[in-house]
């Protein structure tokens, strides 16, 4: 193991992560609701669901940053919004079908369980992180170890 | 109208802080996964700091009796430690490791209008599909009083 130093960027990402949580804290003051972004997507498939408005609004803006910021940034941000050669299409299909329903089995993602759980010291979601970190590593790992880094 | 404004503006926020911190780039997110390789550990200090600013305001925002915009507070609703937390967290980890999207970033890249998230965020909204008609099988097979015991909501 050695670190990457050149890309460690630690205050970038601390200031971007404050911003999530300030994010979350808007969205739990303003409208009661857990910024789980698995859980908010899902509300807008399962066939019970209510609220599907208030999480529609909440999802354009998501998609409007990423409409916008590849407009002006294109620069810095249009090209590696995308995995720039490492993953195919079939891995991406294959990798959706598992984060879907993944998410959905163990109830949240990295912002449910990771931001929120974690704000909140739930045990339940500091055991999903510490699962879903590891297998996510093992993944890498497996990848660049037996496939060279791309699949 | 308020209640558009603001969900539009904080789902942007959101965005904003998922673009800054890197989560939104499959490469960074593959630098900070690959622990044994070149790890970049950057991405550890999203989660801290949204967690220092979000632990104290949602303390603040439970202590309130309703929302400012809304009826009600969402409840959490399982709370149980179990298989199904830890099987579907493992599938997801996978998927992550896999793709180098998880579903915050991977709608931020769609806005994007490329052709890699969109074929991953298809492949989500069917896994998303596929978990929900497995769940109304399962109800239809055993009564609704199965899905109290096993806590699916």
């Amino acid at each position: 193991m050695s670190l990457d130093l050149e890309n460690f960027e630690p205050l970038r990402a601390a200031l971007g992560g404050a911003l999530i949580g300030l994010s979350a804290s808007w969205l739990l003051f303003a409208h009661g609701r857990i910024a789980g972004i698995s859980g908010i997507l899902a509300g807008l498939v399962e066939p019970r669901s209510t609220s599907r408005a208030e999480r529609t609004w909440f999802l354009l803006g998501l998609l409007l940053v990423g409409l916008v910021g590849a407009q002006v940034f294109a620069a810095q941000f249009g090209a590696e919004f995308a995995p720039s050669g490492r993953r195919s299409l079939g891995a991406l299909l294959v990798a959706g079908l598992l984060v879907g329903y993944g998410t959905r089995l163990g109830n949240g993602c990295t912002s449910g369980h990771g931001v929120c759980g974690l704000s909140r010291f739930s045990q339940r979601s500091l055991v999903a992180v510490v699962t879903f970190m590891l297998t996510a590593g093992l993944t890498v790992f497996v990848i660049g170890r037996f496939f060279g880094g791309s699949v | 109208m308020k209640n558009v404004l603001s969900l539009l503006l904080c789902g942007a926020l959101f965005g904003v802080g998922l673009v800054l911190s890197g989560m939104t780039l499959p490469s960074k997110i593959f630098g900070f996964l690959d622990v044994t390789g070149r790890w970049d550990p950057s991405l550890a200090f999203v989660m801290l700091g949204a967690i220092a600013v979000h632990a104290p305001l949602a303390w603040l925002a439970r202590r309130r009796e309703r929302p400012l915009l809304g009826p009600s507070f969402e409840l959490v609703r399982f709370t149980r430690i179990d298989g199904r937390l830890v099987l579907g967290s493992a599938l997801f980890g996978v998927g992550w490791g896999l793709g180098g999207y998880c579903p915050g970033p991977a709608l931020v890249a769609l806005g994007s209008l490329g052709v890699e998230p969109l074929v991953l965020v298809l492949g989500m909204l069917v896994g998303v599909a596929a978990f929900y008609l497995r769940q109304a099988r399962r109800r239809e097979r055993t009564g609704p009083l199965a899905s109290l015991v096993t806590g699916d909501a």
